[in-house]
């Protein structure tokens, strides 16, 4: 599936968008951190919760959980929320 | 004050140049000078827009850094440098909570807050205090890192309670390894108090005695406000602190903190952030006092800034202010936000929450500003290049 990252995770994937694999939310975040060592962490937290200010969509739609099930062609948006004055 | 000098530990005085690591709210800068100290250049951003509250040389190679960063979207993380900035790799796993059990809830980490290497006979071994209150350590100059299980498991010292109470979860306030001995540790955590290890970590004892609170304690061992912790390196039975509720020291033959500001003038008062001592006399210690009144608004005392230097342990304080401003600056100096060089004379350093980071190279009788227009400085630590 398409993965479109935010700027904020440039400095780890590089590009605006790449492609992972997975059956869940969790494999393919994992498949992205095997690649990209470390993105996973600044994202979700150790309790795997998503980081407060990082909202995930699947399809145009939030995903609250990383069990979240996956289909090669969804397409996931990880968006650093707009916060601050 | 009877205190036991180590003649064979005590250095000579630095003659090289001198690297200022200044971390803030919107990344790191390095202020950088030659021997004379007169003519600072800086360095960075860098991880521009990350939140770094420390950045650390380590005095055992001159050359490692290790950076404590987070940005207010992503995790906390720790970068480490092996040529002095010039290039970074992220450690390959950063400091974490274990992730609880199905059904218990598990700790999760705010940030990373204060970096210090260990002891001189363990070269790359680096501790790391953590918000809320956790300990890890790194045995691979900040590469892995592993929790330090006798703190983090231990239910005295990381209460969930409180944990969660100071803005940006309860934090530390210093990690120090006696310099004779890498299993004896100490230390200071906000809201909680000094501890000491004996076997480097494994287990903590309070050491509050003496130590004053403002509010009810359950345990007159636990829960006392530290703010800032240091050991003297040529007096290693010597600690001072700036705590909540003032300025003391610790010679550990008497058994308990003394509170040495009671001496500073009454219009100042000697509530702070932070503490820095003369690397070669351990009579010698700066502070720079807030505003502890009313509300607490976490300025410098009037808006009048100023340093206080004691050189007799505590007995008397002299107020240094030639240099900075007279009147309405209202910035603070926070706990980490103050440094001391090993030239001589001492040059003594501090970041302001307004961007500024001074300098003085007469051991604080003048005071000049090295750089304007930074964002709200977190830390400063001097260091000599190798």
């Amino acid at each position: 599936m398409k993965v479109r990252v935010p700027t904020h995770l440039r400095a780890y994937i590089g590009s605006a968008e790449v492609e992972a694999r997975g059956a869940s939310l969790d494999e393919a975040l994992a498949d992205l951190d095997r690649r990209y060592a470390g993105v996973r962490f600044r994202i979700v937290d150790e309790q795997d919760d998503i980081r407060e200010h990082i909202k995930i969509f699947v399809n145009r739609r939030q995903v609250l959980t990383l069990a979240t099930p996956l289909h090669p062609t969804d397409t996931i948006q990880i968006v650093a929320a707009l916060s601050g004055g | 004050v009877a205190v036991h000098l180590d003649a064979t530990r005590a250095p000579l005085p630095s003659t090289g140049e001198v690297v200022l690591l200044v971390g803030t709210r919107k990344g790191a800068f390095f202020l950088r000078s030659d021997r004379t100290r007169t003519d600072w250049q800086l360095h960075g951003p860098h991880f521009l827009g990350n939140i770094v509250h420390h950045a650390v040389l380590d005095p055992r190679d001159g050359r490692t850094i290790l950076v404590a960063a987070r940005t207010g979207h992503l995790g906390p993380t720790i970068f480490r440098s092996t040529d002095l900035g010039e290039t970074w790799q992220e450690a390959a796993t950063p400091p974490r909570f274990p992730k609880a059990a199905e059904g218990e809830t598990g700790r999760k980490m705010q940030h990373v807050f204060w970096l210090a290497p260990g002891h001189v006979s363990e070269p790359g071994v680096w501790y790391a205090g953590v918000a809320p209150q956790g300990l890890f350590r790194s045995e691979d100059a900040g590469v892995t890192w592993e929790g330090v299980a006798g703190f983090n498991q231990n239910a005295n010292l990381v209460n969930v309670d409180m944990q969660d109470v100071p803005p940006g979860a309860a934090t530390f306030s210093g990690i120090i390894v006696d310099p004779r001995d890498a299993r004896h540790m100490y230390i200071g955590l906000s809201g909680i108090g000094v501890f000491e290890s004996t076997d480097q970590g494994a287990s903590w004892l309070p050491l509050n005695k003496g130590c004053q609170a403002d509010w009810p304690l359950e345990d007159p061992d636990y829960g006392y406000d530290t703010h800032c912790l240091r050991l003297h390196p040529l007096s290693p039975d010597r600690l001072y602190q700036q705590n909540h509720c003032g300025i003391y020291r610790l010679d550990r033959a008497e058994g308990q903190w003394v509170r040495i500001g009671e001496a500073m003038p009454r219009e100042t008062g000697d509530i702070g952030f932070p503490i820095v001592l003369h690397p070669r006399d351990p009579d010698t210690a700066w502070v720079f006092p807030m505003d502890g009144t009313s509300v607490w608004p976490r300025t410098n005392v009037a808006g009048k800034p100023a340093a206080y230097v004691t050189r007799n342990a505590g007995e008397t304080w002299t107020r240094q202010d030639n240099g900075l401003p007279r009147q309405q600056a209202w910035w603070n100096v926070k706990r980490q936000g103050m440094s001391v060089d090993a030239h001589d004379p001492i040059g003594v350093y501090f970041g302001t929450t307004n961007g500024e980071v001074w300098g003085s190279r007469d051991e604080g009788q003048t005071w000049t500003c090295l750089v304007r227009d930074l964002p709200e400085v977190f830390s400063v630590e001097a260091a000599e290049l190798a």
